[in-house]
């Protein structure tokens, strides 16, 4: 086996205004690690604008949301021999400044989260959003087994057996690919940690703060915990 | 002897043809065909001879027939959609694999492309 080799997959749908400034912050961390640019079936030229970078542009049909997008990167990662991948979103959101933290951290688990909440940082959710999310985190967190303060972060890294595991079995619902993922992780018992990171505002502005769509946000995140849960547990 | 008892006769008729007619066209695939073909069967035996459908649903202690139809009814229709849903869920899966191969084959050869003919820059 080669030495270790890292794939950066960022999922994008319709990011033609902002792919181009995270992909020039990729090149000024010179970090030297292979990009892959999976377009999820934009309707923009998010194609044609990673296309003039040298990252690999693996462009899908339509759209297969996030976890769509993912498992076909993880795949394209598994049949070109990377050991171990780095989800970046792109747009903007996520600071390529972070991936040798989340890197690092992979030497003692599986999986990573690059995880806001976690001491540095501004970013801030209040009001019934934020309690959402953090009954979300406590409920992962025992499920887990490891204190979870972020687990709907898109920012992820992953090392050969999370690789292994996602390349077969990445949900593509709603909310699939991150908490219904992280249960499937843990049931197939690979270890999950996280690092504190500091995530910028979307260029979409920020999500809602109803209490109504907070409650909806919830109870499909419950839905997909689950799910997850009830599922058959996967091997390696 | 009715219009009303005929009429049954000609619906259910009707529907049994039609659901043959589009198996022979190809329209219908024996596999989700099954359930459609059965009641349509059924209700043709029982339209023709409705002191069969009587007996059956009394027997099972049905006070009034056509709630022992409706009741079947019922079952038939949730087990057909039950089945369209799987059928769904399992198409999503082999469209969505579709798709990803389709994306890595079409890199590969943009990347043999490269290869083979590089741009003149």
């Amino acid at each position: 086996m080669s030495i270790s080799k890292t794939l950066i997959i960022m999922p994008a749908f319709n990011e033609s205004s902002s792919i181009s400034k995270v992909l020039e912050e990729i090149k000024a961390n010179a970090l030297g690690i292979d990009v892959l640019v999976v377009d999820d079936g934009s309707s923009d030229d998010t194609s044609a604008i990673a296309n003039t970078y040298a990252v690999s542009v693996l462009t899908l049909p339509y759209n297969l949301g996030v976890g769509g997008a993912m498992r076909a990167g993880f795949r394209y990662a598994r049949a070109l021999n990377y050991s171990s991948v780095v989800q970046l979103d792109s747009d903007g959101q996520h600071d390529p400044k972070y991936i040798p933290d989340l890197l690092g951290a992979l030497n003692s688990a599986d999986i990573v989260i690059g995880a806001r909440f976690a001491g540095t940082g501004t970013y801030s959710v209040s009001g019934p959003r934020k309690w959402a999310m953090k009954t979300l985190s406590a409920a992962l967190s025992v499920v887990c087994k490891t204190k979870l303060t972020d687990t709907t972060s898109g920012f992820k890294a992953m090392g050969p057996k999370a690789l292994k595991l996602f390349a077969q079995n990445y949900p593509a619902e709603y909310l699939g690919d991150t908490v219904e993922a992280l249960v499937i992780a843990s049931r197939a018992h690979l270890s999950i940690s996280q690092v504190p990171v500091e995530m910028r505002l979307r260029s979409g502005g920020e999500p809602s703060q109803s209490p109504l769509r907070s409650m909806v946000y919830l109870g499909r995140a419950f839905m997909a915990l689950l799910v997850g849960l009830s599922k058959k547990s996967k091997r390696i | 002897m009715n219009f009303l008892y005929f009429l049954t006769i000609a619906t259910s008729v009707a529907v049994f043809v039609l659901i043959v007619q589009m198996l022979r066209k190809e329209k219908l695939k024996e596999r989700h065909a099954f359930w459609w073909l059965g009641a349509s069967l059924v209700s043709v035996v029982f339209s023709i001879f409705p002191q069969v459908l009587a007996s059956i649903s009394g027997s099972l202690g049905f006070g009034v027939p056509s709630n022992f139809l409706f009741f079947a009814s019922i079952v038939v229709l949730f087990l057909v959609a039950l089945q369209t849903s799987t059928e769904l869920t399992k198409l999503e899966e082999n469209s969505r694999t579709l798709a990803e191969q389709h994306a890595m084959l079409q890199l590969r050869i943009q990347k043999l492309e490269e290869q083979s003919f590089p741009r003149d820059q």
